[in-house]
C-alpha cells in the first residue's frame, strides 16, 4: 500500500470570479521510506500540491489517501490529528514561534496531541538534530540553521510517517543549506519518507527522486542519477 | 490542549506586554471597582435604615397627613391635615398608647455669621428624645415650659453644627432660621450618614414655635404613638384610625385624610428605596464593565492579526479549532480575570476610604463581590468569543503566509 496517493486531483482557486487552475490532474503515489524532491517554477503548482499533502488544503477534485484513507471524508479534528501525528512539516521562514524557547517549540505538537514526558522527548529531538545544548536558547538567539534544525527536530518529535519540507534552505547560505540536506538525508537513510519542494537543482539532487511540476500538471517523474535506487544502500 | 496548557498559553502572552494588559483590564479594573463600590454603598444605606428603623422598635405606628399615593403618585397639594390637638386626643382616648410625639418636618435656611446651610428643621416636643432616642452631647432638650411658651430654642445636628460653627461650641449661640433669630440650647449625638440620607443634617425646635413662629401653620407633618406591646397593634390602629375619621369628620364611604404606618411598612418602604438604589448604582456601574468588556474585544482582535502566523503554525502542527478558540478564550478570561481581581481590590479600598472620609455607612457583601467578579468573567467570555472564533476559523495557508 503506498503511504501517499494522489489520483487526478484538480485544485481551483477563485480570486475575483475568476478562475485560477493550481493543479491540473496531478496523480502521485509515494511509498513509505522514499525520498522525493519536487521541482517545477513558480506558479507551477507544487506548494499547491505540498499544501494538499500536508493537509492544509483540500483538492477541488480528486482523491488523496495518506495511508489508504481518503482524506476528503475527514473533519478539521481528524485532519488535525493526521497533522499532529502523521506529518512533520519544515518551511522555508522556520516558523518557529517568538519568545519562545527551543525546547518549547519542539514540546508543541505534544501538547496537542496530550503527550506526558514533553520535556525528554522534545530535549532528545533537539539531540537527534545536534542541538541539545541550545534547548533553552530563543529563537531570535539562534542562526538560520539552527533555526531550521529547531523547527526539524519540532517535525521529527511526534515521530511522523512524512517530512513535508517547502524550501528549508531558501533562506540559508550555501554551507547551511548543506548542513540541513546533509541531516534530511541522514533521516532519509533511517527510513524517512521527505517530500522536498525546492527550486534550486542541487538541492533537488539530495534526493533519490525528482517529481517535476509544469501548469499545475506533472511533467517528468524519475529517479535521480547517481541516487542509490529506493531500497538499496539501507 | 489541556486548560492548564492554554492557560499558561495566556499568562505567557499576558506577561510579554504587561503595560498592554493592564490597560486593556483597565475597564474591567475600574468597572468591578465600581460595581462592588456602588453596592457596598447601596447595601450599606439598606442596612443602617433597617437597624435605625428597628432600634425604634416594633410597637411604633406613625399617622402621616393625607392619602396613601393614588395609582404610585402622591397628592401633590400639601396636606394640613394633621394637628397637635389630633395628637393630644390620640394620647388621652386609643387604648394602648404609651407615648406620642409630633412632628412637622421643612427645609429651612440657617444662618450663623457668615455661615449659612440649607437643612431640615424638625419641630418636636420634648418627648422627641425618649421616643426616637435621639440625645444630646452637649446643652439639652428644651421643656414643657419652653414649649408651651413657643420659646426660640433650636438643637443643632452634628452636620449642622460642623457646618456652621466649625469646632467652636454652638451652645449659647444665636442662629437665625428663616430670619427668626434661636438660641442653641444643645448639640444631638450622632446618628450617622449613608449615602442617600444624613439623620445628623437637622436642626430640632419646639414644634410650636415652628408652627407659629416660623412657617405659619396649625398643622403637624406626622404623629409617632407607641404602642404598649406588639400585641396590642392591630387594636391601637383601628382604635386609632376611628378617632381620626371622627374628629376630621369623614362620612362612611369617604376617604381616609391621613396614613397610618406600622413600622414594619417602614421599614420596608425603606429598605425598598435603598435597594432600587443599590440596583442602579450597581446597573450603572455594570455599564462601565461592559465598556471594559469591549476594550478586551478590541485588544483580542489586535492579538488575533498580530500573531496570525502562530496560529498557523499551531495549526500545521496539529491544533484543531477549537484548541485555538480555547487559547484565546482562555486569555481574553485571564485578562478580565486579572481586572476583576484587581478591581475587587480598587472597590474594597475605595470602600474603606468612602466609609472613613465620606462617614458614609458602606457594607461589603461578599456576595456583591462574587457577582461583580462572576460578571466580568462573563464579560471575558463573551467579548473573548468573537476574536476567539476569528483566530479559530483562520486559513493555516494564509496564517503560515501572513507576516
Amino acid at each position: 500500500m503506498a503511504l501517499i496517493e494522489l489520483r487526478d486531483v484538480e485544485k481551483v482557486y477563485r480570486m475575483d470570479g475568476v478562475e485560477v487552475w493550481a493543479l491540473r490532474g496531478v496523480s502521485l503515489r509515494i511509498d513509505a521510506g522514499e525520498f522525493v524532491a519536487i521541482m517545477g517554477p513558480s506558479g507551477s503548482g507544487k506548494s499547491t500540491c505540498m499544501n494538499i499533502l500536508g493537509l492544509l488544503d483540500r483538492p477541488t477534485a480528486g482523491t488523496y489517501r495518506l495511508d489508504g484513507t481518503d482524506t476528503s471524508t475527514l473533519d478539521d479534528v481528524a485532519l488535525a490529528r493526521l497533522r499532529n501525528r502523521r506529518i512533520g512539516f519544515v518551511f522555508q521562514s522556520f516558523n518557529l514561534l517568538p519568545r519562545t524557547p527551543a525546547v518549547e517549540n519542539v514540546e508543541l505538537p505534544m501538547i496537542y496531541a496530550g503527550v506526558a514526558d514533553r520535556r525528554a522527548r522534545a530535549l532528545a529531538a533537539l539531540e537527534q538534530v545536534g542541538l541539545r545544548e541550545r534547548a533553552g536558547h530563543l529563537p531570535t538567539q539562534l542562526s538560520g540553521g539552527e533555526q531550521q534544525r529547531v523547527a526539524i527536530a519540532r517535525a521529527l518529535v511526534m515521530r511522523p510517517a512524512i517530512i513535508l519540507a517547502d524550501e528549508p534552505t531558501g533562506n540559508l547560505d550555501s554551507a547551511t543549506a548543506e548542513e540541513i540536506m546533509g541531516l534530511l538525508r541522514d533521516l532519509a537513510g533511517g527510513g524517512m519518507t521527505i517530500v522536498l519542494v525546492t527550486h534550486e537543482a542541487d538541492i533537488a539532487a539530495h534526493a533519490r527522486r525528482l517529481v517535476q511540476f509544469r501548469d499545475g500538471r506533472i511533467v517528468r517523474d524519475a529517479p535521480l542519477r547517481g541516487a542509490p535506487a529506493r531500497g538499496a544502500g539501507r | 490542549m489541556t486548560l492548564l496548557a492554554s492557560a499558561r498559553v495566556a499568562v505567557r502572552a499576558m506577561w510579554a506586554n504587561p503595560l498592554r494588559s493592564l490597560l486593556t483590564a483597565l475597564g474591567v479594573i475600574i468597572g468591578v471597582a465600581s460595581v462592588v463600590t456602588m453596592v457596598a454603598i447601596g447595601q450599606g444605606a439598606r442596612q443602617a435604615t433597617t437597624e435605625q428603623v428597628q432600634a425604634l422598635g416594633s410597637n411604633l405606628l406613625t399617622v402621616f397627613a393625607g392619602t396613601p399615593s393614588v395609582g404610585g403618585v402622591a397628592r401633590a397639594e400639601p396636606a394640613q391635615s394633621l394637628t397637635l390637638e389630633d395628637a393630644e386626643a390620640i394620647r388621652a382616648e386609643v387604648p394602648g398608647v404609651t407615648g406620642v410625639s409630633a412632628e412637622l418636618q421643612r427645609q429651612a435656611q440657617v444662618v450663623y455669621r457668615a455661615e449659612n446651610t440649607f437643612t431640615r428643621v424638625l419641630g418636636v416636643t420634648p418627648e422627641y428624645e425618649t421616643v426616637r432616642n435621639f440625645r444630646t452631647v452637649r446643652g439639652s432638650y428644651f421643656t414643657d415650659d419652653e414649649l408651651r411658651a413657643r420659646a426660640r430654642v433650636a438643637l443643632l445636628g452634628q452636620t449642622v453644627a460642623a457646618r456652621l460653627f466649625g469646632e467652636v461650641d454652638p451652645v449659647g449661640a444665636q442662629v437665625k432660621i428663616r430670619g427668626v433669630t434661636f438660641t442653641v440650647v444643645g448639640v444631638l449625638e450622632s446618628k450617622g450618614a449613608t449615602a442617600f440620607f444624613d439623620r445628623d443634617d437637622v436642626v430640632l425646635v419646639p414644634i410650636t414655635t415652628a408652627q407659629r413662629r416660623l412657617f405659619g401653620t396649625r398643622s403637624v407633618s406626622s404623629i409617632q404613638v407607641q404602642v404598649a406591646s406588639e400585641a396590642q397593634m392591630p387594636d391601637a390602629e383601628e382604635a386609632l384610625t376611628a378617632l381620626m375619621r371622627t374628629r376630621h369628620r369623614l362620612a362612611p364611604g369617604q376617604a381616609d385624610d391621613f396614613t397610618i404606618r406600622s413600622q414594619a411598612d417602614v421599614l420596608q418602604t425603606l429598605t425598598g428605596v435603598a435597594q432600587t438604589m443599590t440596583v442602579l448604582l450597581g446597573g450603572i456601574a455594570a455599564v462601565s464593565l461592559v465598556v471594559g468588556g469591549i476594550g478586551i474585544m478590541n485588544i483580542m482582535l489586535v492579538s488575533v492579526t498580530e500573531r496570525t502566523r502562530e496560529i498557523g503554525i499551531r495549526k500545521a502542527v496539529g491544533a484543531r479549532r477549537r484548541d485555538i478558540l480555547m487559547q484565546f478564550l482562555v486569555e481574553a478570561v485571564a485578562l478580565s480575570a486579572g481586572g476583576g481581581i484587581l478591581g475587587i481590590g480598587l472597590g474594597v479600598l475605595a470602600t474603606r476610604l468612602i466609609a472613613q472620609f465620606a462617614g458614609w455607612a458602606t457594607l461589603l457583601a461578599p456576595s456583591a463581590v462574587a457577582l461583580a467578579f462572576s460578571f466580568a468573567l462573563a464579560v471575558g467570555l463573551f467579548f473573548g468569543l468573537y476574536p476567539a472564533q476569528r483566530a479559530a476559523r483562520l486559513d493555516p495557508i494564509e496564517a503560515l503566509r501572513h507576516e
